[in-house]
């Protein structure tokens, strides 16, 4: 028997449809990025990579993500386990809120962020007094990463603990076990995979964010410069094959990172094979 | 440990759940929680769990908890020494059947925890007594219904808890594998003779299981009684309604005989409009009307299945057809098939106004 749609002229018209796509929208754009960069010589490359301002880039980026991520992981899990295991009002509000960030335009963001913590905005100003400086130093860079990452353990963690429910942790502390335990040998093991996916993406999300950091950066070249600024700024300074090391670095973390993503899927479907 | 409930009632925000209740469980008493799904039965047995809390404010009397001399009312669930089976037994599926046991014991707290070798000698010889022993390794996804509930089971008898609470321990079980961890679960209440409250729909199941029923239902306590006395005397129209198939006989009474239709039953009671209630057992079937009853009916479904035959009669003068159970001798005598016309003749009937209760046995026939 034959399915409906599923006729041999309609496969072929389809599959080769999806592999010219993704031919032209994602593989030739990848494999650029790298011609370009090694375009003079894996020696020219080099030398564009080890340039003292890019090092710091790349150092400064690491840094930002590498701080990141902790601080999305205690906000990602405390607000899960906020809306998934308390009733109260305003929840359904504070689980629309977490999509702003996904739904604010980064460069907005940004600019929000400027207006507050710059030195005339309106907690600017008491910061400026007190000799803090958060804007056009790696502390805004930090901010808005943050800002622009913090939905997506969130994200991942919600619909999977509200399928899981409550009954386990219940069943936990009836057995005498404290609040800690319970988060430790029970909470943390069902949600371990769903939480390192969503530690990926935010990874990968940090490293790229280009439109807040722009903004509140000033770009200080080997100071307030991350990658992908740098990858724009030595475009604009006509050094194309310099731009696109950097942009193949960034690929190359993202390559890193979706190899990292379908592992855990490879193993998560392992395990449901098992199970 | 005895278990003793003072004005426990509970809301979930303006919806009430739970209407003040009182009930005392004795020491070693397997206590049954009954009714309909919204009645406030699970609420009661999370209230004692210490899973729910009830209400403070509104009531004049507060709310009390008491397990044997202990005041329970304030304290937390993980310090009430409370076993808890739920209803789709919330096993730790990344947990190994050993690791699940095992768990109460291994969040003791160090001074009072037992030593490894301990715990394990005592994790098997609770899964001996679910006779489980040989799944140790295995987890929860890899286990049938039956084996998951013998587990969780044995994971809250580990910590040897003053009192055993269960939420619908069957429910999600087919009849056969029921049937077998009732009797399984009676006997191991016998041997060890812990306290015990469970909540269940199925009124057979509370029947067969308990020492004493409690009937509830929308929020509030109908009876407390035996299984036994229950069934016999019920207090009122709703707990003989659930507890058991209803025959109803609504008709005008005038001068002792009360008709409906082409149906006459001689009775014993005032005129005016009455509601006469039978159970299926309470019916038996003849080919002839007597002077006092001419109740006649049809055959309209046979099931032979069980120690006794199930049939449906249905009549003009019948809102809703009526079920008699026959013994097996009597069906072959009367030859019931369907479409068989008969006469219904009442060996007795209930009747309930609205407060008293009332068993009225007919003339002799």
């Amino acid at each position: 028997m034959q399915r409906i749609g599923d006729s041999p002229g309609t496969r072929r018209l389809l599959v080769s449809a999806a592999l010219v796509l993704t031919a032209v929208f994602l593989l030739l754009p990848l494999v650029a990025i790298f011609a370009q960069a090694l375009a003079k010589g894996v020696g020219v490359f080099w030398t564009n990579i080890s340039d003292g301002y890019t090092l710091h880039a790349i150092f400064l980026t690491l840094a930002v993500a590498l701080l990141t991520i902790p601080i999305c992981l205690v906000f990602g899990v405390a607000l899960a386990w906020l809306i998934t295991r308390f009733a109260f009002p305003g929840r359904r509000l504070l689980q629309t809120m977490i999509d702003i960030p996904f739904a604010v335009s980064p460069v907005v963001a940004g600019l929000i962020y400027l207006l507050l913590y710059g030195r005339n905005g309106w907690v600017g100003t008491w910061l400026d007094a007190h000799d803090i400086q958060l804007m056009f130093a790696w502390p805004g860079i930090l901010m808005v990463t943050v800002f622009v990452t913090c939905p997506f353990i969130a994200r991942e963690l919600i619909p999977l603990m509200q399928a899981q429910g409550s009954r386990e942790e219940e069943a936990a502390i009836t057995l005498g076990a404290g609040g800690f335990t319970t988060f430790r040998r029970i909470t943390l093991p069902n949600i371990r995979w769903a939480l390192l996916y969503g530690v990926i993406l935010t990874n990968a999300r940090a490293v790229g964010e280009f439109g807040a950091v722009s903004v509140v950066s000033g770009a200080i070249r080997g100071q307030t410069n991350t990658l992908p600024l740098n990858v724009q700024q030595l475009y604009q300074d006509y050094n194309t094959v310099g731009a696109f090391s950097s942009a193949a670095l960034l690929a190359l973390i993202a390559l890193l990172t979706l190899a990292a993503k379908a592992g855990l899927e490879w193993h998560a479907a392992r395990r449901e094979a098992i199970a | 440990m005895s278990i003793r409930l003072e004005n426990i009632g509970k809301h979930f925000g303006a919806t009430r759940a739970l209407e003040p209740v009182n009930l005392d469980i004795h020491e070693g008493e397997l206590v049954g929680l009954l009714g309909p799904s919204g009645s406030g039965k699970t609420t009661l047995l999370r209230i004692i769990a210490g899973l729910e809390t009830p209400d403070r404010a509104g009531t004049r009397t507060p709310a009390r908890i008491l397990f044997g001399q202990r005041d329970v009312t304030h304290v937390h669930v993980r310090d009430r020494r409370i076993g808890f089976v739920f209803q789709h037994y919330a096993l730790f599926r990344h947990m190994s059947v050993f690791d699940n046991v095992a768990f109460g014991l291994t969040v003791m707290p160090r001074r009072s925890r037992p030593s490894r070798g301990e715990i394990r000698a005592r994790v098997f010889r609770l899964l001996e007594m679910v006779k489980l022993e040989h799944l140790a390794n295995r987890y929860p996804a890899q286990l049938s219904g039956g084996q998951q509930q013998r587990v969780s089971l044995a994971r809250a008898l580990a910590v040897e808890p003053d009192v055993l609470l269960l939420d619908e321990p069957f429910g999600a079980l087919d009849a056969k594998v029921r049937q077998d961890l009732r009797r399984w679960l009676r006997h191991l209440h016998e041997e060890l003779n812990f306290t015990s409250v469970f909540v269940t729909h199925d009124q057979e199941e509370a029947l067969e299981l308990s020492d004493r029923v409690v009937v509830m239902s929308d929020g509030r306590i109908e009876q407390i009684d035996t299984p036994e006395t229950l069934y016999r005397a019920p207090q009122n129209r709703f707990v003989f309604e659930f507890l058991g198939d209803v025959n109803h006989l609504e008709g005008q009474v005038h001068n002792g005989v009360l008709t409906c239709g082409d149906a006459r039953l001689a009775v014993d009671l005032a005129d005016g409009a009455q509601e006469l209630l039978l159970r299926p057992h309470e019916v038996r079937l003849a080919e002839q009307p007597t002077s006092d009853c001419h109740l006649p009916v049809t055959v309209t479904a046979v099931s032979p299945i069980g120690a006794e035959v199930r049939v449906e009669l249905a009549a003009d003068w019948l809102a809703k057809p009526w079920l008699a159970t026959v013994r097996h001798a009597d069906f072959e005598r009367l030859s019931l098939q369907r479409g068989k016309r008969l006469f219904a003749h009442p060996r007795q009937w209930h009747r309930f106004t609205d407060e008293a209760a009332g068993l009225l046995k007919p003339h002799a026939a």
